[in-house]
């Protein structure tokens, strides 16, 4: 699904430059549940950015579900992350003028699709997340766990090939956490290839595979047996 | 591009902070009210002015006599010398393109002399000997019987047609006018007809007495004599363009130097008229721009909003690019923010301004007119103007904001708090 080859990255500030990625070579099959871990700084994010296009690589290749990734221009970029991706941020991103439906629905509508098509699928959405009884609430009206579910729900709205969450419960608490965990658990059970930025160690468990990260290349990867979160909740 | 969901975020954002829209739809709604009085208020002094040449045929010129001030042909200079009925035949000879030629001639003048007695009343008027055309060249209305016409001229009739003026001068209320008898420098006329001008200046205007042209040379002894001619171009020629020759023809007639610039005064009706005309023309290009730089205050305001929103929603626009929002999508969605907002806040100026000069007009009618301003208002063509303007201004306000909304990149909008 995603192949990366000797990735390099650099952000220049002023005259010195800051090398963050220094040739990652990474991989990852449909289905899996990827942990990307690593100290503060070692440039999982950048990582996570370039995966999902907000960012270009400098050297190296990408390619995504074997289209390659290179020279997009802007329109083009935003067709392939509203066809291929969807994110999950850890302060949530929702838009706080619009419903959670309407928020939910903001990918499809970018897709283009008629607006009763929309309602029923982000209502479809907001009901896996469990969300349903909260369709016409604000965000300002939701709890940090709520806000969560209804980013994942966005972000699975527009059936993405691959899902990116950089730290989905970097802002919750652990109880709240775990029923996030729960849900991106279930959706990975449907199906669903997802990589998840985290600095937690009981998380990262709660996925299929771990990734380390430190100084811009990955000093471990390894495959865990998963703990399922539904046991804590 | 121009659907619910666009129309419900333009309301969206621009309700978020009410106050401020309010602000910036001020500079906007000025600029256009500012526009629209100043374009009515012209009109109203176009109208003015040119309501005092009423109905005048203004392709028109008066030419009189003076004496000469170049010895010409044995003749001396300083000589008195007069028109003739012949040059008034030669002019309309000489030149076919003349709609009019009339030859006056007048007796009194302002502040004259009382020159006119019925019974025990007098009065000072002026009196014109006419030609029926005169009244086809400064418009009459007859409010009773009729005014001069041909037999009149060729029996030399002794009759007038006076001016409601005159009337409330010489009879008194309820008297039968039309009939009776009225005595000009001790010559008995019989009234046929009154009438009274359509121009503004009318009261001057209504205490004019006119009589048959051959009848007054008569009566007063003027022979061939014309005192002035008022002359009309047809339509598609300008009087401006044939009034020297008919100066000079006069010269050659009345054997005066061709270059004797004194001898022969006229008055060039049409070209006044021009260079009046060409003064609105400039008043009107005074109020578009002094209108149009006040607007532009209130777009510099909109735009200056406009980029301070995109400012506050950078992070949002970041999470809708993420998203798959195309960059197109997002210029679109700024620019019709900002074209919505000045339209709206443009239209409620040039509804304001409407009402405004409405209002105007309502207090001229009910307190009577005033001196040199008439009917402010403004056309539809003015409306359709300022609309365009607003569109212009309204995309241009949005321009800049728009680009430097998908300048930013999704990931530094995305980091942004
Ligand atoms: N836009 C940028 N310009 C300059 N330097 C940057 C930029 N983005 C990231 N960096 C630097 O790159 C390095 C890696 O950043 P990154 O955000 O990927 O770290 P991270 O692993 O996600 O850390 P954290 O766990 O704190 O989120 C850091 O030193 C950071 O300062
Ligand atoms: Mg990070």
């Amino acid at each position: 699904m995603i192949e990366i080859k000797n990735l390099h990255k650099s952000y220049k500030m002023g005259s010195n430059s800051l090398h963050v990625l220094k040739g990652i070579n990474f991989s990852v099959a449909e289905g899996e549940l990827v942990a990307i871990m690593g100290s503060s700084g070692s440039g999982k994010s950048t990582l996570l950015n370039i995966l999902g296009m907000l960012d270009v690589l400098d050297e190296g290749s990408y390619n995504l579900d074997g289209v390659p990734i290179v020279d997009l221009n802007e329109t083009k970029a935003a067709q392939y992350r509203n066809k291929f991706l969807g994110f999950i941020f850890q302060s949530f991103n929702l838009i706080n003028y619009k419903s959670a439906m309407e928020n939910v629905a903001l990918p499809l509508y970018y897709q283009k699709v008629a607006r009763k098509e929309r309602e029923e699928k982000s209502i479809k959405y907001l009901e896996q997340v469990g969300l349903k009884e909260w369709a016409g609430h604000l965000p300002s009206e939701l709890s940090g766990g709520q806000k969560q579910r209804v980013a994942i729900a966005r972000a699975m709205a527009a059936e993405p090939k691959v899902l990116l969450a950089d730290e989905p419960t970097g802002a919750l608490d652990s109880k709240t956490s775990y029923e996030v965990m729960d849900l991106i658990q279930k959706i990975n059970d449907a199906g669903n290839t997802i990589l998840i930025v985290t600095h937690e160690p009981d998380i990262a468990d709660m996925c299929k595979r771990i990734v380390h990260l430190k100084d811009g290349v990955i000093v471990e990867d390894k495959k865990v047996d998963q703990v399922r979160a539904s046991q804590y909740v | 591009m121009f659907n619910k969901d666009r129309w419900k975020e333009i309301l969206e954002v621009l309700t978020t902070n009410w106050f401020r829209t309010v602000l910036t739809a001020f500079g906007v709604f000025w600029g256009i009210l500012i526009l629209i009085i100043l374009l009515a208020a012209g009109k109203g002094l176009e109208n003015g002015v040119k309501s005092d040449f009423g109905d005048s045929a203004t392709n028109t010129m008066f030419v009189w006599s003076r004496n000469t001030t170049k010895a010409y042909k044995g003749l001396p200079k300083g000589r008195r010398f007069r028109f003739k009925l012949k040059d008034v035949a030669a002019i309309k000879e000489s030149f076919p393109d003349l709609k009019f030629v009339s030859p006056r001639n007048q007796l009194g003048g302002f502040g004259g002399a009382n020159n006119v007695v019925r019974g025990l009343n007098t009065g000072a008027y002026n009196v014109y000997g006419d030609y029926p055309e005169t009244i086809q060249q400064d418009p009459m209305l007859m409010t009773s019987g009729r005014f001069i016409n041909y037999s009149d001229i060729n029996e030399k009739r002794k009759i007038a047609i006076i001016g409601e003026g005159v009337k409330r001068g010489l009879y008194s209320k309820g008297e039968t006018v039309i009939g009776s008898y009225i005595k000009i420098q001790g010559v008995n006329f019989m009234v046929v007809g009154t009438y009274k001008k359509k121009n503004t200046n009318g009261e001057e205007g209504e205490k004019e007495i006119f009589v048959p042209f051959t009848a007054f040379s008569q009566a007063f002894n003027r022979a061939n004599n014309v005192g002035w001619m008022a002359i009309t171009a047809n339509d598609g020629t300008s009087i401006t363009s044939l009034k020297e020759d008919i100066v000079a023809l006069l010269k050659e007639k009345r054997k005066v130097h061709p270059d004797d610039k004194r001898a022969v005064g006229y008055f060039d009706l049409y070209e006044e008229y021009n260079k009046i005309e060409s003064l609105f023309g400039a008043l009107k290009f005074i109020a578009y721009f002094v209108g149009v730089l006040v607007l532009l205050s209130g777009i510099i305001g909109v735009s200056n909003i406009m980029l301070i929103v995109v400012k506050e929603r950078t992070k949002e626009i970041g999470i809708r690019r993420a998203l798959g929002e195309n960059p197109w999508s997002i210029k679109v969605q700024i620019l019709m923010e900002s074209l919505f907002l000045t339209l709206i806040s443009g239209m409620a100026g040039i509804v304001f301004g409407a009402l405004f000069v409405y209002g105007i007009n309502t207090l001229l009618d009910a307190n009577g007119p005033v001196d040199m301003f008439l009917n402010p208002s403004i056309g539809i063509g003015v409306v359709i103007v300022a609309l365009i303007i607003l569109i212009i201004s309204g995309l241009l306000a949005g321009f800049i904001p728009a680009n430097s909304a998908v300048k930013v990149k999704p990931i530094d909008a995305l980091r942004s708090e």
